[in-house]
């Protein structure tokens, strides 16, 4: 099966069955994304297919044999980091920063959609579990990453 | 503008050299044989056991405590920092390792992070250590100078001979400042004249956390690599009776079904996905034990027959009778509380990669606790201490789950390994095995009476409380030394130390009689002062409400003889305005607690729809830590406990059915979400003095209790056991 991930297309040799996470993870090498729940609660597996932010935990590989696959190692562009990476850094937000992977990408997905998201937004497109609580800080720099261009 | 962060931390060559992973050489470290200079694995000399100077100027500074998200690395890399006046731009971090601290004579001093410790118990060494350096680098460059060393100053890792106007670099006297010996006399800065340490930087690690590059043992890989997925037998206390290999061994991916200790079966697979799935399908039989039929009404049983019993450990005492000054007493208040079991739930679910060799034996993974990580290797590998050691990374989480517990999962992953000498296993549980083998906040009910005066002043006060001991199961020496008391049970409402009672009550006598069911125990962020502070700061409430007091107003009464924790409690009243009346439809709550050395309190506004829709809209935060080594992330650390603490309050209970518990992921055992965040307002009130206070853990144990007297202002309904939705109430 060939896959397309951070804009390189590969072959990979799984059962079509394969949650696309451990493929990520286990096949093609990228470690970025990472694994909190195996049942779509936490949002910590969380890559963009075709720009949507995705459970990858939850979606069998099969599933997106056609389709464009961001992980968090491919979001900045070049050595330029993403809005949303930037502002995580500018404004300190990762505690252990286990489930920032997927936080960032669910946040980049919501962006792309709502580039100047309200509150009311946040709270429902962002349902991500962290348990080091640093929801003050994720909602903090969603609204630094509106102001930058 | 973004800049790119300048500190990284340098990782260790695990990830790449295989050398590093077999060879009997694995110490980073070249000792010297005799006097003479210790090298850094790139051959950098070190100055002082904490500081190594490599040519480019570039500090690297030793940390031994783990980092878990608590910013511990940061701020002891900060404290080092100022008293060497380092160049803070130039400066990364190091994991020495248990084997390497046992090599030298423990140089490093402890390893273990918890109980808020991290900072607080080493911040004078490695000060001293940090200060000493700078001693040594000075005075080198005062001897090729060839001029008095009180003619020196240090500044930004740029030393200079003030009155000739000469500069060098810590980087060009490193290895001349490294010969020197170290002096005895090493005095520190006044904290008042810190410009690193005591500043709201930012944390040395955040960069690769926001690009995927971090390594977190989950994602560690070594050469020739395997993977294992484990059960162990979800009764506490059964056994495996059998199960067939045979079964899964042609499974794609399987290599070998494997027995762990007496209690577990792991698949070791080329993915995990593959050890997983094969486990899936395996049947495995189990000899459930004695245990088999526990439930948690059978627990809550053992623990409500404590309320009443007659032998009891005691914890704080004080005045007369309480039983007599109760009898007399105008008015008589009694409530009986309780708090469940709950998982850590660590975002990153419990993992160890080990290789195991007849010659050596290698952990590496995340850890609370080097050291202990470190013994348990030692023991389940059988081999000697010169040829164990440990490696630790960043954890996904900790919160007292990656202590060091008896049969965890790093001497599962030896015992795995054991198995298949010479490769390396990577053992992780699944969210499912994490949560049937969590080592649980431990269970407690609390009977409170309490007496009041004609005035509706309290007078005497019987907290007693019934339930399990962490240090039982987990320290036995320390129950045995303290002939039978659990000392830490009393987190809180102890008579004297680093979590003593804040109140002075005239006839006081609170009490633990001790009930351990079979669940395991561990020490869960904040352990004991969760519950502790819900019955006591709750009970406290309910007694100023049958005073007819302002809970305000009759806490203060009482804290006369605390002044640090009346500081901490009425700030935060004074910034949630409690002297003035709330806006429509808000109620407020407060609590304190005196915790981990540190003073805190919190005060909160809530709404309430519906009569059980809860919408905590602001809670104000005050710490007194005595010291405070980087606001920024003491900030980070309060909010964040609050989602911790919340979370455990309204959602998070693990029952106990037929000896196992019943919960198996976050769809039952639920986490806050950023929709139901409140804003927290932090005031961090540093009064120095002698002592310093911890940070990860006190803010924890005030929210929920604050919520809690909220609600009851709200609604007249007094909530006396955790977690809220069990009395149908959510959290909105």
């Amino acid at each position: 099966m060939r896959l397309t991930i951070n804009g390189k297309s590969q072959e990979v040799d799984v059962d079509p069955t394969t949650p696309l996470l451990w493929v990520i993870r286990e096949q093609v090498g990228l470690t970025g994304t990472k694994y909190g729940c195996g049942v779509a609660q936490c949002g910590a597996c969380t890559v963009h297919v075709d720009g949507l932010a995705v459970r990858s935990c939850s979606v069998p590989v099969s599933a997106v044999a056609h389709a464009k696959i961001t992980t968090i190692e491919g979001l900045a562009t070049g050595k330029t980091l993403h809005k949303v990476q930037k502002a995580w850094l500018d404004h300190d937000v990762p505690q252990c920063g286990y489930c920032q992977s997927g936080m960032i990408m669910a946040v980049a997905a919501l962006l792309k959609q709502k580039p100047k998201p309200s509150d009311a937004d946040i709270d429902a497109a962002i349902t991500n579990i962290c348990r080091c609580g640093t929801f003050q800080q994720v909602r903090e720099a969603i609204h630094m990453a509106t102001k930058t261009a | 503008m973004t800049a790119m962060p300048k500190f990284t931390i340098s990782r260790r060559k695990f990830l790449v050299s295989s050398a590093a992973v077999g060879g009997g050489l694995a110490l980073g470290l070249r000792l010297p044989f005799g006097p003479g200079v210790v090298r850094a694995a790139d051959g950098s000399p070190e100055i002082t056991v904490w500081v190594v100077i490599r040519p480019d100027n570039t500090t690297v500074i030793r940390v031994v405590r783990a980092e878990m998200g608590q910013g511990t690395i940061t701020g002891l890399a900060q404290l080092v920092a100022e008293e060497l006046e380092a160049d803070w731009s130039k400066v990364v971090i190091e994991y020495p390792t248990p084997g390497e601290s046992v090599a030298r004579k423990r140089a490093w001093g402890e390893f273990s992070t918890g109980g808020s410790r991290g900072i607080r118990q080493s911040n004078e060494y490695v000060r001293k250590g940090g200060a000493a350096a700078r001693m040594m680098l000075v005075k080198a460059a005062a001897d090729e100078w060839k001029v008095p060393v009180s003619e020196c100053t240090a500044s930004n890792s740029v030393i200079t001979h003030k009155p000739s106007g000469k500069k060098t670099t810590y980087g060009k006297v490193a290895e001349a400042a490294a010969r020197l010996e170290q002096p005895k006399d090493v005095p520190l800065k006044d904290p008042k004249t810190w410009k690193i340490a005591g500043k709201p930087l930012k944390r040395l690690d955040t960069a690769q956390k926001v690009n995927g590059t971090m390594t977190y043992g989950i994602d560690l890989k070594l050469p020739g690599m395997l993977n294992a997925a484990v059960k162990d037998c979800p009764v506490f206390g059964g056994k495996v009776k059998s199960f067939d290999a045979n079964q899964v061994s042609g499974m794609t991916g399987v290599t070998k079904v494997v027995q762990v200790g007496d209690t577990g079966v792991a698949v070791i697979a080329d993915t995990w996905w593959h050890a997983k799935t094969a486990l899936d399908t395996l049947t495995i039989t189990w000899d459930e034990g004695p245990n088999a039929k526990v439930s948690s009404a059978d627990i809550a049983q053992t623990l409500k027959e404590g309320l009443d019993a007659e032998q009891t450990f005691v914890g704080n005492k004080a005045g007369g009778d309480v039983k007599e000054a109760l009898a007399g007493a105008a008015k008589k208040i009694e409530a009986v509380y309780s708090y469940p079991y709950q998982n850590h739930a660590c975002m990153e679910p419990m993992n160890a990669t080990v290789r195991w060799t007849p010659e050596r034996c290698e952990m590496w993974g995340p850890t609370q606790n080097g050291e202990g990580a470190f013994a348990q290797v030692l023991a389940a590998s059988g081999l000697a201490a010169d040829k164990v050691d440990v490696h630790n990374v960043m954890l996904g989480g900790g919160f007292g789950r990656r202590g060091t517990y008896p049969d965890d999962y790093v001497t599962q992953a030896v015992l795995i390994a054991k198995q298949m000498p010479g490769t390396p296993i990577k053992l992780l549980w699944s969210r499912e095995e994490d949560m049937a083998h969590g080592k649980y906040h431990p269970v407690m009910q609390c009977k409170l009476v309490g007496g009041l005066d004609a005035s509706g002043n309290l007078t005497a006060l019987h907290m007693r409380l019934s339930g399990q001991s962490i240090l039982a199961s987990v320290r036995p020496e320390v129950i045995q030394a303290q002939k039978g008391r659990d000392p830490l049970t009393f987190q809180g409402v102890f008579e004297s130390g680093e979590h003593s009672f804040a109140y002075t009550v005239p006839n006081l006598l609170i009490d633990h009689a001790m009930r351990n069911p079979h669940v395991p125990p561990g020490f869960w962020r904040g352990v004991n002062i969760n519950q502790n502070a819900v019955f006591i700061e709750s009970f406290m409430d309910e007694l100023a409400e049958a005073g007819g007091q302002d809970p305000l107003e009759f806490r203060r009464k009482l804290m006369a003889n605390h002044p640090r924790a009346l500081g901490v409690l009425n700030a935060a009243a004074e910034k949630i305005g409690w002297s003035k009346p709330a806006p429509a439809g808000i109620h407020r709550g407060l609590a304190q607690m005196h915790c981990f050395d540190s003073y805190v309190a919190a005060a909160c506004e809530i709404s309430v729809k519906d009569g059980n829709k809860v919408k905590v809209h602001r809670i104000v935060a005050a710490t007194d830590p005595g010291y405070a080594v980087n606001p920024a992330q003491i900030e980070r650390q309060i909010a964040g406990s609050f989602v911790y603490g919340l979370s455990a309050l309204f959602f998070q209970e693990c029952t106990v059915k037929d000896g196992r518990i019943e919960q198996s992921n976050f769809h039952n055992y639920n986490s806050m979400r950023i929709a139901q965040m409140p804003k927290v307002e932090s005031i961090i009130m540093p009064t120095g003095g002698t002592i310093w206070g911890g940070i990860g853990e006190p803010t924890i144990c005030v929210a929920g209790p604050a919520v809690l007297n909220a609600y009851a202002k709200a609604t007249g309904k007094r909530i006396r056991s955790v977690p809220l939705k069990n009395h149908g109430i959510q959290l909105v």
